[in-house]
């Protein structure tokens, strides 16, 4: 039975991590990304993962403003100093 | 040593408040989060990191730049954080729960959501996934941020340090298995295990 893809789309959810994380050989990547190109259904699923993956760096970002440090910690980096 | 790192610890060393605020703001969010993973308990959270401050503090002048002072920094949390939750007897020891995290196959997707053998398209979505919103609809994504947000305090425990690590603080896969003690296959199995649950968990608030 001919195949439509070298990768099933099975195989492709498997393998996305290794791909946004640079981990994979050339021909492996180039067989990923021709189904990527072919298949809308995974192609969403990498622009998921690529989203969520951006958002999720947005999460603990550092304040605008500057607030004083916990009390306990500011009076041991005093401390620390006087030392 | 990174000159950034030399220039915050020479301020320190001045007695600069303003630089000491600077580092604990930019790290303050990221290290309860973190401490949090082990110890379960928001109060508890933050007297980790409040320890693990004073804990930095006290051997910041043994510090090499061997790496950067950012790991070193989170590697001084993970290990306060993890004392605190061996004192209190709520955790398993990281090889356990690593080994209940990896071991069984787990697939990213659900086999269902594909066609079945033995069809030429075995393999292929069956149930394709829906989209997410656009990034251009701004309250849509406030949504799904938030909803990331709760999503990463679903996944088991080291999953979630894996996760935390490397998307929310962007350390490489390399710093984050130095700052857990982590081998390289199993930083990569936890993240992509992770991350494909993450995506499953919001695909469903669709």
């Amino acid at each position: 039975m001919t195949k439509p893809f070298e990768l099933t789309c099975q195989e492709i959810v498997e393998l996305v991590t290794d791909y946004l994380e640079g981990h994979m050989r050339a021909a492996q990547r180039s067989q990923f990304e021709q189904h990527i190109v072919m298949c809308a259904p995974c192609a969403t699923y990498l622009e998921q993962m690529r989203t969520m993956v951006g958002l999720a760096a947005t999460l603990d970002a550092p304040p605008e403003v500057v607030p004083q440090p916990p009390a306990a910690v500011l009076e041991a980096f005093r401390r620390w100093k006087r030392s | 040593m990174h000159a950034e790192d030399r220039a915050t610890l020479d301020a320190l060393k001045r007695g600069d408040e303003r630089a000491f605020a600077h580092l604990v703001a930019a790290y303050q969010a990221g290290f309860v989060r973190i401490a949090y993973t082990w110890v379960r308990s928001a109060t508890a959270a933050q007297e980790v990191v409040q320890d693990a401050w004073l804990a930095a503090l006290e051997s910041i002048d043994r510090f090499e730049g061997r790496s950067s002072l950012r790991t070193w920094l989170y590697g001084i949390v993970v290990n306060t954080a993890r004392a605190h939750a061996r004192a209190q007897r709520r955790q398993a020891p990281m090889s356990a729960l690593v080994a209940e995290e990896t071991d069984a196959h787990e697939p990213a997707v659900e086999a269902a959501r594909f066609v079945a053998e033995p069809e030429r398209w075995s393999g292929h979505w069956l149930h394709a996934p829906a989209p997410f919103p656009g990034p251009d609809r701004a309250l849509e994504q406030r949504e799904l941020r938030a909803q990331l947000d709760a999503a990463i305090s679903e996944l088991p425990p080291v999953q979630q340090q894996v996760v935390i690590l490397c998307d929310v603080q962007r350390f490489s896969g390399e710093e984050a298995c130095n700052i857990l003690g982590l081998s390289d296959t199993h930083q990569r199995v936890l993240l992509h295990r992770a991350r494909a649950k993450l995506r499953a968990i919001l695909e469903k608030q669709r």
